[in-house]
């Protein structure tokens, strides 16, 4: 009696536990699934947002090369031609853009081209020399406001006075959707050209460049200081108070918010070792302080990792401590200290806060070529460009994100095929 | 034959504050097989590795008293470690080889100590080393592929050939059959026997039948202590001390 008694409450615990564990189950699946839900949503936020800003809009404009108006020969030189009055002759193009134009309406009409325009002029003509004296017809980029339009970004049906583009200005457009004299193509510039006022030849190269020189200042500077420190950490250091402190320290500067880095590079960097403002240089110096620990903690774990019975074989045929070290320990924690430094360079591709302090905020319209050039970096830009009025910036501003997304993906697969490629089994 | 080879005398051990070995004295003789028997914990590792300085990877871990090696003094702040050690070869109880391929395992000692000058010698170490531990036949046509990519056996093979490249006179083995099945052991036993000409080998064992198999001296540890020492066949038959004679008939442990 008394036994089975037992039994029923052994079976009934039995069942309550294989509850709970099916239980515990839904709860991981559910959290899955939301967090799955949540990243699909941002995702697509993102992307059908920015997907517009990777085509832009341009217009079919017939330009008139005449020798007299550009001042130029069909002998001239080149370096003459680079000197011709394109202005005049895309202020002409302009004019003649639709039949009988009054002077008023040339201005409206002006104003659904690009700045870049007398740009593209010159480029047509400087890699076609012989078309002076002919009338031709290329296409030339479209003022933002145009590409807001016929993309469906701003509306249309506001008063007048809330939008960019007047009711007269409309009706043109209207008319060259209708004649065709309009298109969308890809958006070359948002690739090769640097940040702009104007959203339309506005791109991410300079902020990209500038990335890339900030993450390779933060690599050549934190990898080698990190793997020296936890190798000499987890190696050679004696154990005592003092390393102690050293070791939790590190997992406090991991801690640290990025901006008081920032400061510390304003006011050491820039102010005591007067170094170029907005450059890469001193931008990456700060991130790679920030991402130091991160990178210290990795390497360490990974050395740790390494099975000690594999520096006890080298030590027992009579290799030195540091030659045991680093023909077998560091060899073998090395695919999780790359992956350790390729997650400190990913979080040091995200940072802003640090880099606002230095002045990498600045507007830089051109793409650095250099560590001492002033630059900006992608999420910088982004920022720059989700603060702008202009309805131009803000697909730019989710393609940029997108565009840092992907360096992102990247640098991690990196990270996943290093260690795949490398990691050695024992 | 009755040379000293090492000479131990009144060996502490301390873990911290914790000691591990009360005064050992012991003197093992050239080209002799000497098993160290005793239950767990009982300081025959400890002591094994008390000879070539492992225990120096230990932070807590402080060794006094007196052992030499060939009339040197080798517990002492003065000792070259790393000529000690490749003095003293030491086959590990897990089969550690590095994760490299097997001609490299046993090319690395000779290559760190510089004792070859040519690619020639150098694989003429390897194949020889290869062959005293009984291995080449078996790998000869995989010089190439991962040491680990061997058996458990073949593995622990490789490490003793990976000691005896660099051409020690002692070889320490740490339970060297301890994770390995019955067959693998027979054939590392027949190969001590044979190294044995050659070498000096001190063997920690948790098989009673191999210490008696394999060795010539043994001796046996008890909590730190060193209890009896002296030929094998005696101890084994005929020990002076009851704990021994109750280990030995497994009464405990």
């Amino acid at each position: 009696m008394n036994n089975s008694v037992a039994k029923e409450k052994i079976i009934s615990l039995r069942k309550k536990r294989s509850l709970e564990d099916m239980r515990f189950k839904y709860y991981g699946f559910t959290a899955m699934c939301l967090s799955l839900a949540v990243l699909v949503f941002l995702l697509y936020t993102i992307f059908s947002k920015g997907y517009t800003a990777f085509q832009k809009t341009i217009v079919l404009l017939e330009v008139d090369y005449n020798q007299e108006v550009l001042k130029l020969t069909p002998d001239s030189s080149v370096e003459e031609m680079e000197k011709g009055k394109f202005f005049r002759v895309k202020k002409q193009a302009i004019e003649n853009f639709f039949p009988d134009l009054s002077k008023s309406d040339i201005k409206l009409v002006k104003k659904l081209f690009s700045i870049n325009v007398d740009n593209e002029i010159k480029d047509y003509f400087l890699d076609n020399p012989e078309v002076i004296n002919t009338k031709q017809q290329i296409w030339v980029t479209a003022h933002s406001d145009v590409d807001q339009l016929l993309k469906g970004n701003s509306r249309r049906d506001v008063p007048e006075d809330r939008r960019k583009l007047n009711d007269i200005q409309l009706s043109y457009v209207d008319q060259l959707v209708e004649e065709k004299r309009v298109k969308q193509v890809f958006n070359n510039f948002f690739f090769t050209k640097a940040d702009s006022r104007h959203p339309e030849i506005a791109g991410v190269a300079g902020s990209f460049m500038g990335s890339l020189f900030t993450l390779f200042t933060v690599f050549i500077l934190s990898f080698p200081i990190a793997i020296g420190a936890s190798v000499y950490l987890e190696e050679f250091a004696p154990k005592n108070r003092i390393t102690e402190l050293i070791e939790v320290n590190i997992s406090n500067l991991a801690a640290v918010p990025s901006i008081v880095f920032g400061l510390l590079g304003l006011g050491v960097l820039l102010n005591v070792f007067g170094l170029p403002r907005s450059t890469p240089l001193v931008g990456g110096s700060v991130l790679a302080l920030m991402t130091l620990p991160t990178i210290i903690i990795a390497c360490r774990a990974s050395l740790k990792a390494v099975p000690p019975s594999i520096k006890e074989g080298a030590l027992a045929v009579g290799a030195t401590k540091t030659q045991a070290v680093f023909h077998h320990v560091v060899p073998l924690a090395l695919p999780g200290t790359l992956t350790g430094t390729i997650i400190g360079l990913a979080q040091a591709l995200g940072e802003t806060a640090p880099l606002i302090m230095i002045g990498m905020i600045a507007f830089i319209p051109n793409i650095p070529t250099g560590l001492t050039e002033p630059s900006a970096a992608l999420p910088v830009q982004i920022y720059l460009w989700v603060e702008s009025a202009e309805r131009g910036f803000q697909e730019k501003s989710a393609a940029a994100i997108m565009v840092i997304l992907i360096f992102l993906f990247m640098m991690n697969a990196i990270a996943v095929f290093l260690r795949n490629r490398f990691e050695r089994k024992w | 034959m009755s040379n000293s080879k090492i000479l131990a005398n009144g060996v502490d051990v301390y873990y911290g504050s914790k000691q591990a070995l009360f005064g050992i004295s012991m003197d093992i003789k050239e080209k002799e097989v000497t098993a160290l028997i005793g239950p767990s914990g009982c300081g025959k590792s400890t002591f094994l590795r008390c000879i070539n300085r492992m225990n120096d990877l230990i932070d807590i871990c402080k060794v006094s008293g007196s052992i030499k090696v060939d009339n040197e003094e080798i517990i002492s702040e003065k000792t070259d470690v790393v000529s000690l050690r490749s003095k003293i070869g030491m086959v590990f109880q897990k089969p550690n080889p590095f994760p490299k391929s097997i001609f490299d395992n046993v090319a690395y000692g000779p290559t760190i100590h510089g004792l070859v000058d040519s690619k020639n010698d150098l694989e003429e170490i390897v194949h020889s080393s290869l062959k005293k531990a009984g291995l080449f036949d078996e790998v000869k046509d995989r010089l190439n592929e991962p040491g680990t990519s061997l058996s458990g056996g073949q593995q622990q093979r490789l490490c003793i050939a990976r000691a005896i490249a660099v051409n020690p006179e002692i070889i320490l083995m740490d339970e060297p059959c301890s994770a390995l099945d019955p067959i693998a052991t027979a054939i590392i036993e027949e190969l001590i026997d044979e190294l044995r000409l050659n070498y000096t080998i001190i063997i920690v064992t948790h098989s009673m039948q191999q210490a008696a198999r394999v060795s010539q001296k043994t001796c046996f540890f008890h909590l730190g202590e060193l209890i009896e020492t002296g030929e094998t066949n005696k101890i084994f038959t005929n020990p002076d001390n009851t704990k021994t004679q109750d280990y030995i008939t497994g009464r405990f442990g």
